[in-house]
């Protein structure tokens, strides 16, 4: 905005920075308490006066996650899942996508519209069915039913319709007439232009599978199958005295979203905001 | 919106005969192009089906029967939704959940308008310390509720958090806030400001980037002053924005789980039971499934009642 600074703007300039500095600092504290915490002792975390930086760097939290608990083999398994899941859920959005952009065919309509209908259905109206028909498959305390069941994201078909719309029906046709086969065409020709929004689809389910919760609490029973964010609570009841660990795990498990939004910060807010109207 | 590409015109209507002009040229076996588009729906729609349409269709039917554990379902009409308006424990969680969506429009989502203002006006003038503010205040939005929840327990400790701590510093009192009965809920509700402040300020930001600039100087060419500018230029043009924030607060407000889960487990005494804790109590912990149906769709209802409400308010004071 370009209405300039008048009387008392320098010190309006001064008053917000600082309020926006204090929410800054207010929203990073927990942040660097939680990694200062992971460097603590137990009986240090837990004394009075309370201080936010840790006497010296102790690294027993660490070697008590890396050892004694199944943290690796955790944070693996919410790895693979979360890969799995992205790439399943990016390639049925893209196929799907591209047919709603691309093509004419009998009940186009009424199918997008179906999807759109639920775009912000809550997982809790289905939870209990879902639950039973992974009971009848046979898939309960399995990678499948972390996987396959959130394959199918109504926010992606969105999002891809969106970005295939642009691709000139001229490219398609010219391909069609080289004779090539309807897959080659979406393999060659769509899929590399399809780039941008195959970024921002990988982050937003990666880091929705990473952060997911309730789902693998109810479906995942045995302790070498929890994902990151379903056994880090599970350590705060046995090694109470160790929350340090509990930190140094959060911390471990946080690490790999922020690197990830660091590196595709522009992308990544795309991604997250992906949801919002525009215009 | 339009739904099909311009130059496609009414496609839909004569399907197989745009079908066969198109393909004309390339010469493959009449037909073909007719399945092509089902066959990319195919894996999308195999998915969506099974995993998520026959379980909404699903839960709707459950939702009329007694089932508890791997008992024969017994039908029973409408009595779980009966059973809902005299369940004191749903009520409380209706009412919890209620309060923490106000909250949500009438505190979370001023806050982070005002925080875009601020972000984008005059205050912040260089690029650099906008994105500064931007990344800073979107780290908690891609930290998970779980860890949020971890983190959040060592700050609300009674002996040994870091609130409290601070709060003694400057000569204040501290409170046992996850245990009290009174500050359980409103503890909650100030993780989620923590949480959900930066990306609704994001929002913000972005509607405030699609009012053009000029308009803005014309009205201060107009003599307006700031203020004037704010009400009569930035906020009607900020109005679909604005809807979509509340709409959207609304919605997410009536499934928050993982955070009172992890942090109160919804005590003390249901101090901060959620309608989302609370069906997972039903139907995970007590196994009755066709009453957390009912409770699922009842949750489902309420918030699309609540946004479908605020849709309406917009239009009503919306034309000016």
């Amino acid at each position: 905005m370009t209405v300039g600074i008048g009387r008392g703007g320098r010190l309006a300039q001064i008053v917000g920075n600082a309020v926006l500095l204090l929410g800054v600092f207010l929203t990073v504290m927990p942040f660097v308490y939680m990694v200062c915490a992971s460097f603590k002792p137990g009986n240090e975390l837990f004394s009075f006066p309370v201080r936010i930086l840790p006497d010296s760097l102790y690294w027993g939290n660490y070697r008590l996650l890396f050892e004694e608990t199944s943290f690796v083999r955790w944070f693996g398994n919410s790895v693979f899942v979360a890969l799995a899941r992205t790439i399943l859920a990016i390639a049925l959005s893209l196929m799907a996508g591209y047919a709603f952009a691309k093509f004419e065919f009998p009940f186009k309509r009424l199918l997008f519209l179906l999807v759109l209908g639920t775009l912000t259905l809550p997982l809790y109206v289905i939870l209990v069915p879902l639950f039973g028909l992974m009971t009848d498959l046979g898939w309960t305390d399995t990678y499948w039913a972390l996987i396959l069941p959130f394959t199918a994201q109504a926010i992606g078909i969105f999002l891809a319709r969106q970005q295939l719309l642009g691709i000139p029906n001229e490219l398609l046709e010219a391909a069609r007439i080289d004779g090539a086969g309807e897959w080659a065409i979406f393999t060659r020709v769509v899929l590399p232009l399809a780039q941008p929004i195959i970024a921002v689809m990988g982050i937003l389910f990666f880091t929705a599978s990473w952060n997911d919760y309730l789902w693998p609490l109810i479906m995942i029973t045995s302790d070498d199958k929890f994902t990151v964010s379903v056994g880090l609570p599970t350590l705060v009841g046995p090694y109470s005295q160790e929350y340090g660990a509990v930190m140094a795990g959060s911390f471990m498990g946080t690490l790999p979203i922020v690197l990830i939004f660091l590196l595709f910060q522009r992308r990544f807010i795309e991604g997250i905001m992906a949801g919002a109207v525009k215009g | 919106m339009a739904l099909q590409a311009p130059e496609m015109g009414s496609g839909v209507a004569l399907p197989a005969a745009a079908a066969v002009a198109q393909r004309a040229p390339s010469g493959r076996p009449p037909g073909s192009r007719l399945i092509t588009p089902y066959l990319f729906l195919l894996p999308f729609f195999v998915v969506y089906g099974v995993f998520l349409l026959y379980p909404v269709v699903d839960a709707f039917r459950l939702s009329f029967f007694e089932q508890t554990g791997i008992s024969t379902p017994e039908f029973v009409g409408l009595e779980n939704y009966r059973e809902l308006f005299t369940d004191e424990r749903y009520l409380k969680a209706l009412l919890n959940t209620t309060l923490y969506a106000l909250a949500s429009v009438f505190i979370l989502s001023p806050l982070a308008l005002l925080v875009a203002l601020a972000v984008r006006s005059f205050m912040v003038p260089s690029a650099n310390m906008q994105s500064f503010y931007r990344v800073a205040f979107f780290l908690p939005n891609i930290t998970s509720f779980v860890v949020i929840a971890l983190m959040f327990l060592l700050v609300f400790d009674v002996d040994f958090g870091l609130l409290n701590a601070a709060l003694q510093g400057i000569g204040l009192q501290g409170f046992n806030w996850l245990r009290s009965e009174r500050l359980a809920l409103p503890s909650i509700v100030l993780v989620a400001i923590w949480t959900f402040l930066g990306i609704n300020s994001l929002y913000f930001l972005a509607g405030l980037q699609n009012i053009p600039d000029e308009l803005n100087e014309a009205a201060a060419l107009d003599g307006a002053g700031r203020s004037q500018i704010f009400w009569s230029v930035t906020l009607p043009l900020l109005r679909p924005t604005i809807l979509f924030v509340l709409v959207q607060a609304t919605i997410f407000s009536f499934q928050i789980f993982e955070i009172p889960f992890l942090l109160t487990q919804g005590g003390p005494s249901d101090a901060s039971l959620t309608l989302a804790i609370y069906l997972y109590e039903v139907g995970f912990r007590q196994f009755e499934q066709g009453y957390a149906a009912a409770i699922g769709y009842s949750l489902a209802l309420i918030s699309i009642v609540l946004a479908g409400l605020q849709l309406l308010l917009f239009r009503a004071f919306g034309d000016d």
